[in-house]
């Protein structure tokens, strides 16, 4: 093995920095014998990339086509304070990220590139260079500083959504995480309601927050709804808060985002944004206790003479249970069970033969009726409107 | 200056009968072949939670597929994330420090060779009594088989009430046994690399494999330590009917959360810096250059050790800390990008200028530079607390540390089997099949964490076992799939690569890669005594002055 | 065959490295100190958060006795391992058995407060959060005297057999450490349950 031996002058080798005037020799040189082996290797990123890109194409088509937009939660789609202070701060994050990887990216790549050993290279070993206090400074304190800007722009953001005072007409509203399913409360409006929650639009000339106190009746839960706000976990003897304000009607998806079990996943969330008079309406109906017709007299006694009232509620009758969600105003919600099915009549009657049908791990019975109390019940909830 | 040539004899082969032979394995103090059985469990481990995962993936392959049960789907879910952690990573990394650290740094053996051995089969335990959870889980109350409450286990679902039957209680007991073996690792990697040094390696002459699982003994010792802690009042529990974290007599879910992350936040970094160690290793060699700012790298790793006990809350951005709680996080999670930014650039200036050979090992390193620079940038956006709250507990998540942990660790440690195997077995791999296996593997990586960002940005959580169609997430779930098929593909041209270079592989001689620690100075495979005589070393790189007399390095450090 | 050079210079300096033992006791202990960090914390934590009497206040009386006796083994051990170094054998025997005393004096009086707390008081690990945390703290210490004192025992049956040597006071010294470490740990313990936390 042969050694360079101009490149063993201690200065040489000690700094780097000016150790660098004699790194890369024979530029010309190299450029004109790259090896096969090179090509080979260019040829087989070019595939990968090729592949990738045909992939991602591949998939941004169908992604083109969906059924309807307003159902995909993309954080990046904010309808709501607390999500565009988020989406703000996110795309600074994503630029200095990007800038960083931009950077570093190009750096490996052209070292990868330029430095590669050629088949034709002789056996000699390349400058020994042990390293360069300036650049160690440098990519010390550049970093430095990023992160300082990184820092102070989190902070701000942190603060303006966490410490956000509640103002006086501000909803309240107490959201309660089951397994596997959500209990809303509107203390001063008396209304109790499951899986759907109803919060009036709010603009910035009339604004109208609802700020949401979470807890837990059992397990950690988490409540995300992407494009209102980050999510906020539900946690047992430890109350939190969060706080939104949507600013266009309409329905925003969401999901439990903490694990809490076998049916984590069918715990979905749904937000109707309603105009102000929607909501006013929609929270008279919601205060009404329920009224049932004497055509559904039988189906109403089954229902109060089985289990089902140690675990679900309907305002204006013996059942007063906890455990399940309040059934008073069933029929005014588009989904059951947490969104594990859409509420139809067909639906509800399978759900009471078999939870597990839709649902399997929810903590529902199946409630071993006969197919004519079964057809009586299901007569009987969907005159809860 | 006296100089004396010693020759080593190469170890013939064995020619004892299998059983004798076994028995051997079974009752060795000997580093190297403790080394040896680590990986190997370690590599049994990676097929077993490997394929959980694959499982996961055909379930999530199309919305409201109904190829497992949820329940099947947590407990696969639960067991890949514990298996890959505690049973695959961690005793892989203790397995190629127990077997390199003695050769590197000129010693025959660990401190405690007793200890490493105890240490071995209190983790191989481990694993044992989390699969025996398939059988013995059922319990009194006949719920479930396997542990299904996630890697973290957070309370209360861990609790009688919600857990009932034993499935928990393996996974505590598995990893309380477990934690018991890596401690005693960690006090024998710090005893080792600190007192068995050979003659002339100061500190600042080790090489920096060494130097980095110092660091990680360091870190783990006091980072299992409070998941130990921890599971033991988990046992009170559930044993003793305690209240720790029963949240029905006041007991806090939270701190179960602060308890894990202490430990599970370094825990990431215990897992990622002997990776990174492998990679101060293999650049070097392939680069022909001496690693670029040794003592900076070194800095930068303890920084990096101490910072990491510092972060753990940017797991629970989401829990309700408050604003100053949360800021505090926040600096600490961005600040651990500068020391770590160090080691990439340092990385980048010890290939800058050198004459790269592209063989598989650098392949695989060159590799983990790319992605493990996008999963720290990822990382970072994590790590600010707002964007967390949108991409916590997503796939954006999943996708993040499945790009460090994956792209940076496995990758690594893809490396350092390559570039050790021909000291560890005597032969070399096959280069075409490790090709092979790199672009499988990483083709099929890309397709499966690249495209997971996507879908956590659109709103899909993790841990769910099957999600409504039309929300935009179909796809990407799709590609995701089909990925997994591609690195299991890689994974298998590897086993395939390492059992057939075994016995048909060229001899690979001492040195195979003219590369400059100790551990090539001996025969391949070492010895039991590892070294006829105890070296004496003046520089960092020994080889290269015995290679280079007229020029040693000694004359430079 | 393989072969490989060394060059070995005659002339090295002496060759220091630190003692492996106390390295290794070292790194235990910092390891038992995270433990115990955990648990002091849950316990912090949990003070006057039970749900459910007794307080700790109601039930628990300063163990002062049993507390100048573990501090005071800290000493005998210290001496032990100074006689057994001196080479005067029956020193190290007396000293040795001292501390051995002193320990099991701890032991049985932790006894018979957890007996008096559960038979009397009726406080088990189940009652409340302050049992829960409090038997889990001071147990896990009790847990650490017990090995120790195992060890002594194992170590005075030796002497008594006169397998003991001078050479071994490295050994006895590294266990000294161990022991050093689990009285220090009392002290915090006592502080926190005894003190701040009643
Ligand atoms: C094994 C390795 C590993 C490593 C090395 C990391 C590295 C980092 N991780 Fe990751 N992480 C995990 C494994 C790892 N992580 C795992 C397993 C989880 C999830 C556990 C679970 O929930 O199940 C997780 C989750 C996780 C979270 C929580 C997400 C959530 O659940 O809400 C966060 C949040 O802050 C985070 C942040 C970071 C950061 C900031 C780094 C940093 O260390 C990255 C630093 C690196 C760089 C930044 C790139 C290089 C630097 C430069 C080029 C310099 C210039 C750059 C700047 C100035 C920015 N990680
Ligand atoms: C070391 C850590 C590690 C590694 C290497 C991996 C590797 C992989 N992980 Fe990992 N994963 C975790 C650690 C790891 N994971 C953790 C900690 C979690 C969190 C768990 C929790 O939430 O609690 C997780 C969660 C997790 C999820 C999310 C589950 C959920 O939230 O619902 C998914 C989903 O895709 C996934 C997929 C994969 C895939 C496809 C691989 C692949 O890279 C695996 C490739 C390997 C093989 C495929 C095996 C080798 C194959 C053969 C030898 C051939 C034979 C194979 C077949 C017959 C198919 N993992
Ligand atoms: C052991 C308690 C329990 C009993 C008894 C019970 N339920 Fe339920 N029920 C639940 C729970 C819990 C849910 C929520 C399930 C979920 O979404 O995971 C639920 C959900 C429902 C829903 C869907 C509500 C919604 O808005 O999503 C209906 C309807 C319902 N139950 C009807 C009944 C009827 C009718 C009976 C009696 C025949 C009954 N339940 C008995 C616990 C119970
Ligand atoms: Cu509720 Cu997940
Ligand atoms: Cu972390």
């Amino acid at each position: 093995m042969v050694i360079e031996l101009p490149c063993h002058a201690p200065e040489g080798r000690k700094g780097g920095a000016d150790g660098d005037s004699r790194l890369p020799r024979n530029i010309g040189q190299r450029e004109m014998h790259r090896s096969a082996q090179t090509r080979a290797l260019l040829g087989r990123v070019a595939g990968v990339a090729v592949l990738l890109a045909a992939g991602l194409l591949a998939a941004s088509l169908c992604l083109a086509s969906p059924s309807d937009p307003t159902q995909i939660p993309n954080i990046f789609k904010p309808q709501s304070t607390p999500a565009h202070s988020i989406f703000h701060l996110s795309m600074l994050i994503l630029a200095i990220t990007g800038a960083i990887f931009a950077v570093v990216f190009s750096l490996l790549a052209y070292s990868v590139a330029k430095f590669r050993k050629r088949a034709n290279d002789d056996d000699r070993e390349p400058a020994q260079v042990y390293g360069s206090n300036q650049i160690e400074l440098a990519w010390t304190v550049i970093p430095i500083l990023i992160v300082l800007v990184l820092f102070l722009a989190t902070a701000r953001v942190i603060r303006s959504i966490q410490d956000a005072p509640q103002p006086p007409g501000a909803i309240e509203v107490t959201a309660i995480g089951h397994q596997f399913w959500w209990e809303f409360r509107y203390p001063a409006l008396g209304v109790v309601t499951a899986n759907e929650l109803h919060v009036p639009v709010s603009n910035p000339a009339n604004s109208k927050p609802t700020f949401l106190t979470l807890l837990s009746a059992d397990t950690d839960h988490s409540f995300w709804v992407p494009r209102l706000a980050g999510k906020t976990d539900l946690i047992p003897n430890h109350p939190n808060h969060t706080w939104i304000d949507p600013q266009e009607a309409g329905l925003y998806i969401g999901q439990c985002a903490q694990y809490c079990g076998t049916q984590h996943a069918k715990m979905l969330l749904r937000v109707y944004v309603d105009s102000p008079e929607q909501f006013k309406q929609w929270v008279e109906e919601q205060k009404k206790p329920a009224v049932s017709t004497d055509a559904v007299a039988e189906g109403r006694r089954i229902f109060e003479t089985t289990a089902c009232v140690n675990c679900h509620a309907v305002a204006g009758t013996v059942a007063n249970g906890r455990f399940g969600p309040d059934l008073t105003h069933l029929m005014s919600r588009d989904t059951i069970a947490s969104g594990a099915a859409s509420n139809s009549e067909e639906n509800l009657r399978a759900w009471i033969q078999s939870p597990d049908s839709f649902k399997p791990g929810s903590l529902m019975p199946a409630m071993q009726l006969t197919d004519h109390d079964l057809d009586a019940l299901t007569a009987y909830l969907v005159t809860l409107r | 200056m006296s100089s004396e040539t010693i020759a080593l004899s190469t170890v013939g082969p064995d020619a004892r009968p299998i059983g004798e032979r076994l028995h051997d394995w079974i009752v060795t103090v000997d580093h190297k072949k403790l080394g040896i059985l680590y990986i190997l469990y370690a590599l049994f481990f990676l097929v077993v939670a490997g394929i959980e995962a694959i499982i996961m993936r055909i379930q999530l392959i199309v919305p409201h597929n109904h190829f497992v049960s949820p329940q099947i789907f947590n407990r696969m879910m639960t067991m890949h994330g514990t298996t890959m952690i505690f049973f695959m990573v961690m005793p892989i990394l203790f397995g190629f420090g127990t077997y390199l650290i003695p050769l590197m740094i000129g010693a025959r053996d660990m401190a405690f060779p007793r200890l490493n051995a105890f240490s071995f089969w209190m983790t191989a335990f481990g694993g044992l009594l989390l699969y025996f959870s398939f059988i013995g889980g059922n319990g009194l109350y006949g719920a479930g088989t396997a542990p299904d409450v996630g890697w973290w286990a957070y309370a209360p679902l861990t609790a009688r009430a919600f857990s009932p039957g034993h499935s928990t209680d393996f996974w505590t007991l598995a990893l309380l046994a477990s934690g018991v073996g890596s401690i005693g690792a960690g006090v024998n990697f710090i005893a080792t690399i600190l007192c068995m040094r050979c003659p002339g390696m100061t500190l600042g002459k080790m090489p920096l494999l060494a130097w980095l699982n110092l660091v990680v003994g360091g870190m783990v010792i006091f980072c299992i330590s409070p998941l130990t802690a921890a599971q033991i009042m988990l046992c009170i529990d559930r044993y003793l009917g305690g209240h720790f974290f029963d949240t029905q007599a006041g007991g806090s879910a939270v701190l179960w959360m602060h308890f894990f992350w202490i430990f599970g936040h370094p825990e990431v970094y215990i897992l990622v810096v002997p990776a990174f160690a492998f990679v101060s290793e293999i650049v070097p060699v392939f680069s022909r250059k001496p690693i670029f700012g040794y003592p900076i790298m070194v800095a930068a790793t303890i920084a990096i050790g101490f910072i990491s006990f510092s972060v753990w809350a940017h797991h629970m951005f989401t829990v309700g800390m408050s604003s100053y709680g949360n800021s505090f996080f926040v600096f600490t999670t961005v600040a651990i990008a500068v020391p770590t930014g160090i080691k990439i650039f340092n990385w980048l200036g010890t290939m800058w200028g050198g004459k790269i050979q592209l063989r598989v090992p650098m392949l695989f390193c060159i590799g983990f530079l790319f992605q493990f620079l996008i999963a720290g940038l990822t990382g970072i956006m994590l790590g600010t607390a707002p964007f967390n709250w949108q991409l916590s507990g997503s796939y954006f998540v999943v996708a993040h540390f499945h790009y460090v942990i994956v792209g940076g660790i496995v990758f690594a440690l893809f490396g350092a089997f390559y570039y050790w195997y021909p000291k560890m077995s005597g032969r070399m791999y096959n280069e075409t099949l490790g090709k092979w296996h790199f672009w499988l593997f990483i083709i099929g990586f890309h397709l499966t964490f690249d495209f997971m960002h996507i879908p956590g940005i659109l709103g899909m959580p993790r841990r769910i076992y099957t999600y409504e169609p039309g929300r935009g997430w179909e796809i990407w779930n799709l590609i995701v799939t089909i990925g997994a098929f591609f690195q299991a593909a890689g994974i298998l041209v590897f086993v395939v690569n390492l059992l057939w270079s075994l016995r048909k592989g060229e001899p690979a001689g001492n040195d195979p890669w003219d590369a400059w620690t100790l551990e090539w100075s001996t025969s391949s495979p070492p010895p039991d005594y590892d070294f006829a005589v105890t070296p004496v070393v003046r520089s960092r790189r020994p080889l290269w002055d015995l290679k280079h007399p007229e020029d040693p390095d000694w004359k430079y450090e | 065959m393989s072969s490989a050079a060394y060059t070995r210079t005659t002339a090295e300096p002496a060759w220091i490295l630190p003692s492996r033992g106390r390295v290794g006791m070292f790194s235990l202990i910092g390891a038992e100190c995270a433990i115990f960090t955990i648990f002091v914390v849950a316990y912090i934590f949990y003070i006057g958060k039970s749900v459910a009497g007794p307080t700790p206040r109601d039930v628990l009386e300063l163990p002062i006795f049993s507390t100048i006796c573990l501090l005071s083994s800290s000493l005998t051990i210290h001496l032990a391992v100074g006689a057994l170094r001196r080479a005067s054998m029956s020193a190290f025997g007396l000293w040795w058995f001292v501390t051995m005393a002193l320990g099991t004096i701890f032991l049985v009086s932790t006894g018979r407060e957890w007996h008096h707390l559960i038979y009397d008081k009726g406080l088990t690990v189940s009652t409340n959060l302050f049992g829960t945390t409090y038997y889990s703290l001071v147990g896990l210490h009790a847990f650490h005297v017990t090995v120790g004192l195992l060890l002594i025992a194992l170590a005075m049956i030796f002497t008594l057999f006169g397998k003991v040597e001078p050479e071994h006071s490295e050994r006895a010294e590294v266990f000294s450490l161990y022991w050093h470490f689990v009285d220090v740990v009392w002290v915090i313990v006592f502080t926190v349950v005894y003190v701040i936390g009643r």
